[in-house]
Protein backbone atom coordinates (compact mmCIF):
# COMPACT_ATOMS: atom_id res chain seq x y z
CA UNK A 1 0.00 0.00 0.00
CA UNK A 2 1.39 2.79 -0.71
CA UNK A 3 1.31 6.86 0.79
CA UNK A 4 -1.25 9.67 -1.55
CA UNK A 5 1.14 12.50 -1.57
CA UNK A 6 0.51 15.88 -2.86
CA UNK A 7 2.36 18.65 -4.20
CA UNK A 8 3.81 19.94 -0.81
CA UNK A 9 4.43 16.67 0.59
CA UNK A 10 6.66 16.24 -3.18
CA UNK A 11 8.20 19.84 -2.41
CA UNK A 12 9.42 18.27 1.00
CA UNK A 13 10.71 15.25 -0.10
CA UNK A 14 12.57 16.91 -3.05
CA UNK A 15 13.98 19.29 -0.47
CA UNK A 16 15.50 17.02 2.25
CA UNK A 17 17.14 14.79 -0.72
CA UNK A 18 19.42 17.80 -1.67
CA UNK A 19 19.79 18.84 2.31
CA UNK A 20 18.43 16.87 5.37
CA UNK A 21 19.71 19.56 7.63
CA UNK A 22 16.73 21.73 6.50
CA UNK A 23 15.06 22.41 9.92
CA UNK A 24 10.92 22.38 9.31
CA UNK A 25 10.68 26.25 10.05
CA UNK A 26 13.15 26.97 7.10
CA UNK A 27 11.63 24.76 4.57
CA UNK A 28 8.16 25.76 5.88
CA UNK A 29 9.41 29.61 4.62
CA UNK A 30 10.17 28.06 2.05
CA UNK A 31 7.13 26.83 0.86
CA UNK A 32 4.72 28.85 2.79
CA UNK A 33 4.10 26.74 5.33
CA UNK A 34 4.02 27.42 9.03
CA UNK A 35 7.05 25.31 11.32
CA UNK A 36 3.96 22.91 12.61
CA UNK A 37 2.38 22.30 9.53
CA UNK A 38 5.58 21.30 8.05
CA UNK A 39 6.91 19.66 10.96
CA UNK A 40 3.62 17.56 10.84
CA UNK A 41 4.14 16.77 6.97
CA UNK A 42 7.26 15.18 7.98
CA UNK A 43 6.78 13.18 10.73
CA UNK A 44 3.89 11.63 8.61
CA UNK A 45 6.38 11.19 5.60
CA UNK A 46 8.94 10.13 8.30
CA UNK A 47 6.17 7.54 9.95
CA UNK A 48 5.46 5.85 6.64
CA UNK A 49 8.97 5.23 6.11
CA UNK A 50 9.07 7.67 2.58
CA UNK A 51 11.80 9.63 4.59
CA UNK A 52 14.76 7.54 4.39
CA UNK A 53 18.41 7.44 5.99
CA UNK A 54 20.34 10.92 6.35
CA UNK A 55 23.32 10.54 4.23
CA UNK A 56 26.84 12.59 4.41
CA UNK A 57 27.99 14.03 0.78
CA UNK A 58 31.97 13.73 1.32
CA UNK A 59 34.31 14.94 -1.33
CA UNK A 60 36.30 10.96 -1.03
CA UNK A 61 39.32 12.48 -2.97
CA UNK A 62 40.36 15.14 -0.09
CA UNK A 63 39.91 11.68 1.76
CA UNK A 64 42.27 9.38 0.53
CA UNK A 65 39.44 7.53 -1.86
CA UNK A 66 40.67 8.21 -4.95
CA UNK A 67 39.15 5.06 -6.67
CA UNK A 68 35.20 4.09 -6.68
CA UNK A 69 34.66 0.72 -8.85
CA UNK A 70 31.71 -0.85 -9.53
CA UNK A 71 31.60 -4.56 -9.30
CA UNK A 72 29.27 -7.33 -11.00
CA UNK A 73 30.00 -10.84 -9.43
CA UNK A 74 28.97 -13.85 -10.82
CA UNK A 75 29.06 -16.75 -8.35
CA UNK A 76 30.79 -19.93 -9.58
CA UNK A 77 29.57 -22.94 -7.68
CA UNK A 78 25.74 -22.23 -7.42
CA UNK A 79 23.73 -24.73 -5.30
CA UNK A 80 27.05 -25.61 -3.04
CA UNK A 81 28.05 -22.77 -1.54
CA UNK A 82 25.03 -20.96 0.27
CA UNK A 83 24.49 -17.48 -1.05
CA UNK A 84 24.56 -16.31 3.15
CA UNK A 85 28.06 -16.90 3.40
CA UNK A 86 28.99 -14.93 0.38
CA UNK A 87 26.68 -12.32 1.68
CA UNK A 88 28.11 -12.77 5.09
CA UNK A 89 31.67 -12.75 3.93
CA UNK A 90 31.07 -9.72 1.17
CA UNK A 91 29.37 -7.34 3.67
CA UNK A 92 31.90 -7.53 6.32
CA UNK A 93 34.38 -5.75 4.16
CA UNK A 94 35.00 -2.28 4.88
CA UNK A 95 35.47 -1.35 1.24
CA UNK A 96 32.75 -2.64 0.28
CA UNK A 97 29.75 -0.09 0.28
CA UNK A 98 27.00 -1.57 -1.15
CA UNK A 99 26.12 -5.10 -2.30
CA UNK A 100 23.06 -6.09 -4.27
CA UNK A 101 21.64 -9.28 -4.81
CA UNK A 102 20.54 -8.77 -9.15
CA UNK A 103 18.95 -11.12 -11.43
CA UNK A 104 21.04 -11.06 -15.02
CA UNK A 105 24.35 -11.10 -16.19
CA UNK A 106 25.44 -10.96 -12.49
CA UNK A 107 24.16 -12.42 -9.30
CA UNK A 108 25.52 -9.48 -7.03
CA UNK A 109 26.37 -5.64 -7.93
CA UNK A 110 29.13 -4.48 -5.52
CA UNK A 111 30.25 -0.86 -4.92
CA UNK A 112 33.92 -0.37 -3.91
CA UNK A 113 35.73 2.23 -2.52
CA UNK A 114 39.50 2.48 -2.36
CA UNK A 115 42.93 4.87 -2.28
CA UNK A 116 44.07 4.12 -5.91
CA UNK A 117 44.12 1.67 -7.92
CA UNK A 118 47.16 -0.16 -6.39
CA UNK A 119 44.80 0.00 -3.37
CA UNK A 120 41.87 -1.59 -5.42
CA UNK A 121 43.86 -4.07 -6.73
CA UNK A 122 44.42 -5.61 -3.11
CA UNK A 123 41.17 -5.21 -1.91
CA UNK A 124 39.76 -7.21 -5.73
CA UNK A 125 42.98 -10.12 -5.14
CA UNK A 126 42.82 -10.33 -1.25
CA UNK A 127 38.84 -9.87 -0.62
CA UNK A 128 37.14 -9.83 -3.53
CA UNK A 129 38.77 -13.05 -5.25
CA UNK A 130 38.60 -14.79 -2.08
CA UNK A 131 35.05 -14.58 -1.16
CA UNK A 132 33.07 -18.02 -0.91
CA UNK A 133 31.70 -19.21 -4.25
CA UNK A 134 32.92 -16.39 -6.65
CA UNK A 135 33.33 -16.84 -10.11
CA UNK A 136 33.07 -13.83 -12.75
CA UNK A 137 33.87 -10.16 -11.96
CA UNK A 138 33.55 -7.85 -14.14
CA UNK A 139 35.31 -4.17 -12.57
CA UNK A 140 33.75 -0.47 -14.00
CA UNK A 141 35.85 2.32 -12.84
CA UNK A 142 33.49 4.97 -12.12
CA UNK A 143 33.94 8.41 -13.82
CA UNK A 144 30.97 10.56 -12.36
CA UNK A 145 28.25 9.98 -10.14
CA UNK A 146 24.80 12.48 -10.50
CA UNK A 147 21.34 11.62 -8.44
CA UNK A 148 18.77 12.42 -9.77
CA UNK A 149 15.30 13.73 -7.65
CA UNK A 150 13.36 10.68 -9.30
CA UNK A 151 9.72 10.70 -10.18
CA UNK A 152 8.42 14.05 -7.53
CA UNK A 153 7.74 16.37 -10.48
CA UNK B 1 45.24 18.90 5.35
CA UNK B 2 43.50 16.66 6.85
CA UNK B 3 44.61 15.28 10.36
CA UNK B 4 43.32 12.25 12.32
CA UNK B 5 41.06 14.24 14.58
CA UNK B 6 39.10 15.34 11.64
CA UNK B 7 38.53 11.63 10.53
CA UNK B 8 37.94 10.42 13.53
CA UNK B 9 35.09 13.27 13.65
CA UNK B 10 34.02 12.35 9.98
CA UNK B 11 34.17 8.52 10.90
CA UNK B 12 31.41 9.25 14.10
CA UNK B 13 29.34 11.24 11.88
CA UNK B 14 28.92 9.15 8.84
CA UNK B 15 27.70 6.08 11.15
CA UNK B 16 24.62 8.72 12.68
CA UNK B 17 24.45 11.98 10.75
CA UNK B 18 21.54 12.35 11.89
CA UNK B 19 23.09 12.10 15.71
CA UNK B 20 22.60 15.39 18.03
CA UNK B 21 26.26 17.61 18.05
CA UNK B 22 26.32 16.60 21.97
CA UNK B 23 26.43 13.47 21.24
CA UNK B 24 29.19 13.68 18.42
CA UNK B 25 31.58 15.56 20.41
CA UNK B 26 31.60 12.96 23.25
CA UNK B 27 31.91 10.08 20.31
CA UNK B 28 34.63 11.37 18.82
CA UNK B 29 36.28 12.69 22.30
CA UNK B 30 35.83 16.56 22.13
CA UNK B 31 34.66 19.48 23.32
CA UNK B 32 31.42 20.55 21.60
CA UNK B 33 32.86 23.93 20.64
CA UNK B 34 36.56 22.09 18.83
CA UNK B 35 33.78 19.88 17.23
CA UNK B 36 31.53 22.81 15.92
CA UNK B 37 34.68 24.64 14.87
CA UNK B 38 36.50 21.38 12.72
CA UNK B 39 32.75 20.82 11.26
CA UNK B 40 32.50 24.22 9.75
CA UNK B 41 36.09 24.04 8.69
CA UNK B 42 35.50 21.00 6.82
CA UNK B 43 32.55 22.31 5.53
CA UNK B 44 34.60 25.32 4.31
CA UNK B 45 37.34 23.32 2.98
CA UNK B 46 34.73 21.76 0.68
CA UNK B 47 35.34 18.07 1.95
CA UNK B 48 32.20 17.90 4.23
CA UNK B 49 29.40 18.75 0.87
CA UNK B 50 26.06 18.37 2.91
CA UNK B 51 23.54 15.74 4.08
CA UNK B 52 20.84 14.39 1.81
CA UNK B 53 18.03 12.23 2.81
CA UNK B 54 17.69 9.17 0.71
CA UNK B 55 14.05 8.29 -0.14
CA UNK B 56 12.27 4.88 0.12
CA UNK B 57 10.22 4.60 -3.16
CA UNK B 58 8.73 0.93 -2.48
CA UNK B 59 7.00 3.14 0.45
CA UNK B 60 5.70 5.33 -2.74
CA UNK B 61 5.14 2.21 -4.66
CA UNK B 62 7.89 1.99 -6.85
CA UNK B 63 8.58 -1.55 -6.12
CA UNK B 64 10.63 -2.03 -9.20
CA UNK B 65 14.23 -1.21 -9.83
CA UNK B 66 16.16 -1.98 -12.57
CA UNK B 67 19.92 -1.35 -13.32
CA UNK B 68 20.43 -0.77 -17.09
CA UNK B 69 24.18 -0.60 -17.93
CA UNK B 70 24.55 1.00 -21.48
CA UNK B 71 27.46 1.18 -24.01
CA UNK B 72 27.04 4.36 -26.19
CA UNK B 73 28.30 4.66 -30.14
CA UNK B 74 31.26 6.50 -29.63
CA UNK B 75 31.76 7.19 -33.53
CA UNK B 76 28.98 10.08 -32.66
CA UNK B 77 31.35 12.69 -31.36
CA UNK B 78 29.08 14.02 -28.16
CA UNK B 79 27.67 11.07 -27.51
CA UNK B 80 28.53 11.09 -23.64
CA UNK B 81 26.81 14.85 -23.20
CA UNK B 82 23.64 14.35 -25.55
CA UNK B 83 23.11 10.69 -24.07
CA UNK B 84 23.35 12.52 -20.39
CA UNK B 85 21.11 15.43 -20.80
CA UNK B 86 18.47 12.86 -22.42
CA UNK B 87 18.57 10.96 -19.51
CA UNK B 88 18.05 13.31 -17.05
CA UNK B 89 15.04 14.19 -18.04
CA UNK B 90 13.34 10.49 -17.65
CA UNK B 91 11.86 11.14 -14.39
CA UNK B 92 11.91 7.61 -13.13
CA UNK B 93 15.85 7.75 -13.75
CA UNK B 94 17.29 7.82 -10.10
CA UNK B 95 20.95 7.52 -10.75
CA UNK B 96 23.45 8.33 -13.60
CA UNK B 97 27.16 7.09 -13.50
CA UNK B 98 29.68 7.07 -15.74
CA UNK B 99 32.26 4.73 -16.20
CA UNK B 100 35.71 3.57 -17.62
CA UNK B 101 35.27 -0.13 -18.18
CA UNK B 102 33.19 -2.33 -20.52
CA UNK B 103 30.25 -0.10 -19.26
CA UNK B 104 30.07 3.18 -20.34
CA UNK B 105 26.80 4.44 -18.43
CA UNK B 106 24.69 2.82 -15.56
CA UNK B 107 21.10 4.23 -14.82
CA UNK B 108 19.03 3.45 -11.94
CA UNK B 109 15.24 2.99 -13.21
CA UNK B 110 12.45 3.14 -10.77
CA UNK B 111 8.50 1.85 -11.83
CA UNK B 112 5.68 0.52 -10.41
CA UNK B 113 5.49 -2.38 -11.53
CA UNK B 114 6.99 -4.57 -14.45
CA UNK B 115 4.37 -3.41 -17.13
CA UNK B 116 5.33 0.17 -15.56
CA UNK B 117 9.07 -0.25 -16.52
CA UNK B 118 8.16 -2.14 -19.66
CA UNK B 119 6.57 1.32 -20.90
CA UNK B 120 9.32 3.33 -19.71
CA UNK B 121 12.05 0.91 -21.53
CA UNK B 122 10.10 0.97 -24.39
CA UNK B 123 8.65 4.60 -24.74
CA UNK B 124 11.85 6.51 -22.74
CA UNK B 125 15.01 4.46 -22.68
CA UNK B 126 14.93 2.85 -26.06
CA UNK B 127 14.56 6.46 -27.26
CA UNK B 128 17.45 7.98 -25.76
CA UNK B 129 20.40 8.39 -28.31
CA UNK B 130 23.60 6.98 -29.20
CA UNK B 131 22.46 3.69 -27.55
CA UNK B 132 24.76 0.80 -28.83
CA UNK B 133 24.27 -1.83 -26.18
CA UNK B 134 21.99 -2.15 -23.55
CA UNK B 135 21.93 -4.60 -20.43
CA UNK B 136 19.26 -5.07 -17.19
CA UNK B 137 20.18 -6.21 -13.68
CA UNK B 138 17.17 -6.25 -11.84
CA UNK B 139 17.36 -5.96 -8.50
CA UNK B 140 15.83 -8.05 -5.83
CA UNK B 141 17.66 -7.57 -2.65
CA UNK B 142 19.69 -4.71 -1.28
CA UNK B 143 22.15 -6.98 1.36
CA UNK B 144 24.22 -3.56 2.21
CA UNK B 145 23.65 -0.24 1.75
CA UNK B 146 26.04 2.22 3.52
CA UNK B 147 27.94 4.98 1.88
CA UNK B 148 30.47 5.13 4.18
CA UNK B 149 34.21 5.05 3.66
CA UNK B 150 36.50 2.99 6.21
CA UNK B 151 38.39 6.48 7.40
Amino acid sequence: MSLDLDATDRAILRALQADATLKASALGRRLGLSQPATWRRIKRLTEAGVIGTRRLDLDLEALGFGVTVFLGVKLALKGRVSLEDFERAVVAIPEVQTVEHVLGLYDYRLRVVARDLPDFERVLRRRIMTLPGVGQVEANVLLSEERRPGPLG
Amino acid sequence: MLDDIDRRLLRHLQADPAQPMTQLAEAAGMPLATCYKRLDRLQAQGVLRGQHHTINWSELGYGVEVSLRLTLDKTAPRAFDEFLAAARLVPEVTEIQTFLGRVDVRLAVIARSMTHYQEIYRDRILSLPHIADIEALMQIATIKHQQTVPL
